[in-house]
C-alpha cells in the first residue's frame, strides 16, 4: 500500500476493484464504514457480486481480466470531459516530457515488436532529451571518492525535452490521450459486459476525486494481479491515480491488500528470484560479470536510488562480515549470479519436472494445493531427491506421495517434515500491507519439538559450516565465512541481535545506525536491508519495546504544528521508509507547499518552515540543515525524473497498459487483432484449451473463514464448522441450462484436470453479454484438497492455467476456461 | 549437539508484559469481581498481530499456568480497535482446541510435534529426532550442491550457484527468518529462490 489502513477514513471515493476487502480484509471495513460516515462513496468493480458489492453504494459487474478496457475507457471520460488535476499532472508526472518520435503503436502492438522473441526492443520508447548533467563527484557525489568505495563510472543523467503546454503531439499527454480514443464507453462496455449506464456512473463518481483537494483510493488484490497482463492492470490503476492527482494524498494512493500476514516484508526481504533484500537486482552474469558492472548498470543518474551502492556495499558487508574488504570486491563473487533465465515459481516446477532442481526446501508453503495446475506441480515433486518441509502442518506437499491415485512405493524422494513454531511461540516483527513493521512477542512455548523457523534455518546453517570445515567442497567459503553472529549465551538464536544487523550498524564500533542516510558504499556500515533502517535504534536496550517496531502508543498527534487525527500514528511500530506512512507524500500539497485538501493536511509550508502530520517523503532540510524552499515538484524521489510515469519503459509489454484478453478466453480482441499480451512465454505443460470445448469463463478466490491452501483453517474446527465444503457458485440461469440446483455434486473440467465440488446456485452471478454475446462466469474458492485436517474437498488449483505475467510471471488464476456438468451418481 | 527447545521469555520481553499490559490486567481484576468466575484472572497477557491476512491487526494472548487459555482482539491497537474476524477469532485453535469428549484443554491434534521422515518407496512417515534429521539434511544440501555447483559458466564469469536446489517460503515467517532463510539459501548458491508472493 502507497498509504495504510486507518488512511482510508481520509478518502471521498473508495473504489474496490479485483479487490474483495470486506471477506478477505474484513477489518478494512472498519475504515472504509469510517470514511463513509463522513459521506465517502464505496464503489465495487468485480465479476461477482461479492460480500464487499453487497455494503456498497455502487456494484458493477466486470468480466475477469478486462481491466483495462474499463479503466482504458475512463481515462478517455476522463480527457475528453477535461476532468483531470490539471495543475497535479503538470508539475508532478511525467505528461510534459517528450518521447523519441519514432515511437508508435499500431494494432495492438508498440513499436520495437520481435515477434520471433516475444519481447520488445524499447530504444523507441525512451524520452527524447538534449544534453547531458553528470554526477558532482565533488559536491553531492563526492563519496564516490572515498576510499574504500569500490571504482564504478558514475552515470550521465539526460536532460529531457519538455512541453509545459502539453500540446506537441510527441508529449506523454497527448501520446496517452491519443492511445486511449479507442476505449469508448460502447467498447468498454461490449469488451467488460458491464452495462454502459452503470458503468457511466461509476467513471462520473470515481473521475470525481480529479477536483483538487478531492481523494480517491484504490483498494485492489489478485483480482488485479493474478493475469497475463497484471502488472500493466497494476500499473493502470496508478495511472488512473496520478491523472485524478490521487497519488501522494491521504485518503488516495495505490493500495495492494496483501493477503498474507507477512508476504510485505517477506517481498521485503527478496525471497524472490530477482531481487537481493531491499528491492535491489540479483546479479546476473549477463550484466554484471564484476561488481563494477553491477554498481554502473543498477545506479541511476538520479532521484534516490543514486544511493544503491551505499545499500548494497552494506549487504554485502551484512552477508561476510570481515571477509568482504575492498580487495575481495566486497565478496561480489559470493553471492549467486543468475543466468537469464526465468527462475519464478512457474520456471522452477518446470526445472524440477526436467531433473534440473533436485533437492526442495519449502519455509510454510504448500504449492501442491497454491500453484498454477498443481496436479502438474505434484507430478513434478515426484523427480525430486529429497524435499524439507518445514510446517505446523502434514501439508499437502509434504505427503504429496500420498495422494489419491499414486502408489507411494513407486516415489524415492525422501521427505523431512519438520515441526515449526506459530507466530505466538515466538518472536519477531512482522509487516503489514501498510508497510507498519510491527513486533510479536512470544506468549508460549512452541509444543513438543517444534522449534521456529529461524531456529530450524540456523540450525541448518551451523551444520554446513561444520560440514564444509572437516569436508571442503564446492566454494565452501561462501558458507564458512558467512556472518550468523546472532547467537545467545546457549547458543540458540537470539532475534534481537539479527534485528539490529538488519536495522545496520557502523562496522568500527557495532552501533545501529540510525537510519539509511547513515550507510556509506565504503565498508564502513553493515546493513541487512536498508529499508528497515530505522526499525532498531536504541542502542541502550535490546528490549522489543524500547525499539520503534516495538513502540505502542496509539495516539494520533501531529507531527509538528497541524492539528493531527490524520491516522498516521507514528508512535505505532515503525513504518519503512524511515516511519513514513503515507509515501510520494511531496504531492499532498501543491508545488508552493499548500495542501490540496486544507481541511486534511499532511503538510503545510508556512514561508519558513514545513509543518507536518507525516514524515516528509522530500528533502525537507539542505545538508547545512536550513528548509528547503517551495515551490518544487520533485514528489517522486525514488524515480530520476522526480516526476511520476504516466508513459513507462520499464514495462516488458509497452509504455501504456493495453487492453488483451486472458489466455484462455471466451471473446475475441476487440481492440486490437493481438489477441494475448505479445510478450508473455507459454510452456507447453499448460495444456490451453478452447472456448468451442470449455466455454465458461472461471475465477478463483477466498473466503473469509478460510485461507490459502487450507493449512491454516481447515485444520481448526470452528473455521470447518462455519464453511464446511468446497463449492462452486454460479448463475441461475447456467444452472437451468445445465439442469443443476444447489446441494448438486458438480464435475468442473479443463485441460488439465477435473474436480468435484458442491453446486451453489446464485443471483451473486449473472450471465454476461460480451460482443453481443452471452457468457456466463463461475467461482470457486481454492482453500481445499485431497488431505489435511478435518476437510477435504476438490483442489481449483488442478484446473489453473500456469501461463504468467509478461512482467512478473504470476500465474492466470483469475480468468480460464472450464465446462461444468452435474456429477451423475 | 543439543538443540532442545527452551527459549524462554527474555527477561526484557517479560517485563515488557507486565507493563504496558496493565490496563488490560485492569480489566480483568474489574470483571473478575462478578459474580461468575472470570476465566481471564491472573493471566499473562502478550500481544501479538494475527497470521492470515495482512491488514495487520493486534490481538491478545492470554497464558495461564504456562499454557494458552485464550485469545482476543486487542483494543489499544489503532487498527482493528480490538475486533478481528472469523479467521482472526480462531488464531487460539492454531495450537489448542476443547476435546468435544472431555471439554478439556487439549494440544490440536493435527499439529506437528514431531520430527518426521518419509524414506524413498516409504508408505508412511517415521518420528525422528533433531540432531539425526539436521545431520541429514546438511549432508544432502551440501552432496547435491557439490555436484552440481557451477563456478564458472560457458563465457568464463563467475557464477557460482547450483541450479540443483529450490527455496519455497514463505510469507508466513517473521521477517528476521525471511532474511536468514534467504541469506541461507544465497550462500548455498540457490537461484530458484521463490514465494508466496509471486503466486
Amino acid at each position: 500500500m502507497t498509504n495504510h489502513w486507518v488512511d482510508l477514513k481520509n478518502s471521498d471515493v473508495v473504489l474496490a476493484i479485483g479487490g474483495n476487502n470486506a471477506e478477505n480484509h474484513p477489518i478494512s471495513m472498519k475504515w472504509v464504514t469510517e470514511a463513509r460516515k463522513n459521506g465517502a462513496k464505496y464503489i465495487v468493480v468485480d465479476p461477482r457480486f461479492t460480500r464487499s458489492a453487497a455494503v456498497s453504494d455502487l456494484y458493477g459487474p466486470l468480466r475477469s481480466g478486462t481491466d483495462i478496457a474499463f479503466l482504458g475507457g475512463l481515462y478517455n471520460y476522463i480527457f475528453e470531459n477535461k476532468l483531470y488535476h490539471e495543475e497535479y499532472v503538470k508539475n508532478y508526472t511525467n505528461a510534459s516530457w517528450l518521447v523519441n518520435p519514432d515511437y508508435g503503436f499500431d494494432d495492438g502492438l508498440f513499436s520495437g515488436y520481435d515477434e520471433a522473441g516475444r519481447k520488445y526492443d524499447k530504444a523507441t520508447w525512451q524520452y527524447d532529451t538534449e544534453g547531458e548533467t553528470p554526477w558532482d563527484t565533488e559536491g553531492a557525489f563526492a563519496w564516490v571518492n572515498k576510499p574504500g568505495t569500490p571504482a564504478f563510472t558514475t552515470p550521465i543523467g539526460k536532460t529531457p525535452k519538455k512541453d509545459e503546454t502539453l500540446s506537441d503531439p510527441n508529449c506523454v499527454f497527448q501520446l496517452m490521450k491519443k492511445h486511449y480514443e479507442r476505449y469508448t464507453p460502447e467498447i468498454a462496455s461490449a469488451v467488460s459486459g458491464m452495462p454502459i449506464d452503470r458503468m457511466m456512473e461509476i467513471w462520473e463518481t470515481y473521475a470525481s476525486t480529479g477536483q483538487p483537494g478531492k481523494a480517491g483510493t484504490i483498494m485492489y488484490a489478485m483480482g488485479m494481479t493474478q493475469h497475463t497482463y497484471g502488472s500493466q492492470n497494476v500499473r493502470a490503476m496508478a495511472v488512473l491515480q496520478l491523472l485524478l492527482g490521487n497519488m501522494g494524498m491521504p485518503g488516495g494512493g495505490v493500495n495492494a491488500l496483501r493477503g498474507e500476514s507477512n508476504v510485505q516484508g517477506s517481498t521485503d526481504m527478496a525471497m524472490l528470484f530477482h531481487i537481493i533484500p531491499a528491492y535491489m537486482a540479483t546479479p546476473n552474469a549477463t550484466k554484471h560479470k564484476v561488481l563494477r558492472d553491477y554498481l554502473e548498470k543498477e545506479t541511476p543518474s538520479g532521484g534516490y536510488w543514486t544511493n544503491k551502492p551505499k545499500f548494497f556495499i552494506s549487504l554485502l558487508k551484512e552477508m561476510y562480515g570481515d571477509y568482504a574488504t575492498a580487495a575481495n570486491n566486497y565478496a561480489f563473487d559470493m553471492m549467486p549470479k543468475l543466468n537469464g533465465k526465468n527462475h519464478s515459481h512457474i520456471a522452477m516446477f518446470e526445472a524440477m519436472n526436467e531433473g534440473t532442481v533436485k533437492g526442495l526446501f519449502l519455509w510454510g508453503q504448500n504449492p501442491a494445493v497454491g500453484g498454477p495446475n498443481c496436479s502438474m506441480e505434484r507430478n513434478a515433486m515426484e523427480k525430486l531427491d529429497w524435499m524439507v518441509a518445514v510446517d505446523l502442518w502434514e501439508t499437502e506437499t509434504a505427503s504429496f506421495w500420498k495422494a489419491p491415485t499414486i502408489d507411494p512405493s513407486t516415489i524415492d524422494t525422501e521427505v523431512f517434515l519438520l515441526p515449526a513454531a506459530c507466530h505466538y511461540e515466538k518472536q519477531g516483527s512482522i509487516s503489514n500491507s501498510g508497510r507498519w513493521i510491527q513486533w510479536r512477542w512470544k506468549a508460549v512455548d512452541p509444543p513438543g519439538d517444534a522449534m521456529d523457523d529461524g531456529e530450524i534455518c540456523t540450525e541448518i546453517v551451523h551444520a554446513l559450516k561444520d560440514l564444509y570445515k572437516a569436508e571442503g567442497g564446492a566454494l565452501p567459503e561462501a558458507i564458512t565465512e558467512l556472518t550468523w553472529d546472532y547467537m545467545d549465551e546457549n547458543d540458540h538464536l537470539d532475534i534481537t541481535k539479527l534485528a539490529r544487523a538488519i536495522n545496520g550498524y557502523t562496522v568500527a564500533d557495532g552501533k545501529v545506525v540510525a537510519n539509511f542516510t547513515k550507510l556509506a558504499a565504503d565498508g564502513s556500515t553493515a546493513c541487512g536491508n536498508w529499508l528497515f533502517s530505522g526499525y532498531w535504534t536504541n542502542e541502550d536496550s535490546m528490549d522489543p519495546a524500547d525499539q520503534p517496531t516495538g513502540a505502542r502508543d496509539n495516539t494520533d498527534p501531529t507531527r509538528k504544528g497541524l492539528d493531527g487525527g490524520m491516522g498516521s500514528h507514528l508512535g505505532w511500530s515503525f513504518c519503512w521508509p524511515v516511519n513514513r506512512r503515507i509515501i510520494y507524500n511531496r504531492a499532498s500539497c501543491d508545488p508552493a507547499g499548500k495542501p490540496w485538501n486544507p481541511d486534511k493536511p499532511l503538510f503545510k509550508w508556512t514561508g519558513s518552515e514545513w509543518l507536518s502530520n507525516d514524515v516528509p517523503d522530500f528533502g525537507n532540510k539542505a545538508a547545512d540543515g536550513t528548509e528547503t524552499k517551495p515551490p518544487n515538484s520533485t514528489a517522486f524521489i525514488m524515480l530520476p525524473e522526480g516526476n511520476a510515469r504516466l508513459f513507462a519503459q520499464g514495462m516488458a509489454d509497452g509504455p501504456f497498459p493495453e487492453h488483451y484478453e486472458p489466455y484462455e478466453s471466451p471473446a475475441t480482441n476487440a481492440l486490437s487483432s493481438t489477441q494475448n499480451d505479445p510478450a508473455v512465454v507459454v510452456w507447453e505443460s499448460a495444456s490451453l484449451g478452447t472456448k468451442d470445448k470449455f466455454p465458461i469463463v472461471m475465477s478463483t478466490y477466498r473466503l473469509t473463514e478460510h485461507w490459502q491452501t487450507g493449512g491454516m483453517t481447515r485444520n481448526l474446527p470452528w473455521l470447518v464448522e462455519t464453511m464446511p465444503k468446497m463449492f462452486i457458485e454460479l448463475s441461475q440461469e447456467l444452472a437451468d441450462d445445465k439442469g443443476i440446483e444447489s446441494g448438486d455434486s458438480v464435475v468442473i473440467e479443463n485441460n488439465r484436470g477435473a474436480i468435484t465440488a458442491l453446486a451453489m446456485v446464485t443471483n451473486r452471478f449473472k450471465p454476461f453479454t460480451i460482443n453481443g454475446e452471452t457468457v456466463h462466469q463461475v467461482g470457486t474458492p481454492w482453500h481445499w484438497s485431497y488431505s489435511s485436517g478435518c476437510s477435504i474437498g476438490g483442489s481449483a488449483n488442478d484446473l489453473t492455467p500456469n501461463v504468467g505475467d509478461a512482467n512478473t510471471m504470476i500465474p492466470e488464476y483469475k480468468a480460464f476456461l472450464v465446462d461444468i456438468r452435474k456429477e451423475e451418481v | 549437539m543439543n538443540i532442545t527447545r527452551r527459549g524462554f521469555l527474555k527477561l526484557s520481553g517479560a517485563a515488557f508484559a507486565a507493563g504496558a499490559l496493565s490496563d488490560f490486567v485492569g480489566q480483568s481484576t474489574a470483571l473478575a469481581a462478578e459474580p461468575l468466575e472470570w476465566r481471564l484472572a491472573d493471566v499473562k497477557e502478550t500481544p501479538s498481530i494475527c497470521c492470515y491476512c495482512a491488514v495487520g491487526c493486534g490481538s491478545i494472548c492470554s497464558v495461564k499456568d504456562g499454557e494458552l487459555i485464550n485469545m482476543e482482539g486487542d483494543p489499544d491497537h489503532p487498527v482493528n480497535r480490538g475486533s478481528l474476524c472469523s479467521k482472526g477469532s480462531a488464531q487460539f485453535q492454531l495450537r489448542n482446541v476443547y476435546d468435544p469428549e472431555s471439554g478439556d484443554l487439549i494440544l490440536n491434534p493435527y499439529r506437528q510435534t514431531k520430527v518426521r521422515y518419509r524414506a524413498a518407496g516409504a508408505s508412511e512417515f517415521e518420528d525422528k529426532d533433531w540432531d539425526w534429521a539436521i545431520t541429514e539434511i546438511a549432508k544432502r544440501v551440501k552432496k547435491t550442491r557439490d555436484e552440481s555447483f557451477e563456478t564458472k559458466d560457458s563465457n568464463g564469469v563467475t557464477v557460482n550457484r547450483t541450479e540443483a536446489i529450490g527455496f519455497l517460503g514463505g510469507a508466513g515467517l517473521d521477517n528476521e527468518e525471511c532474511y536468514l532463510v534467504q541469506k541461507l539459501a544465497r550462500a548455498v548458491g540457490v537461484t530458484y529462490i521463490e514465494h508466496q508472493a509471486r503466486i
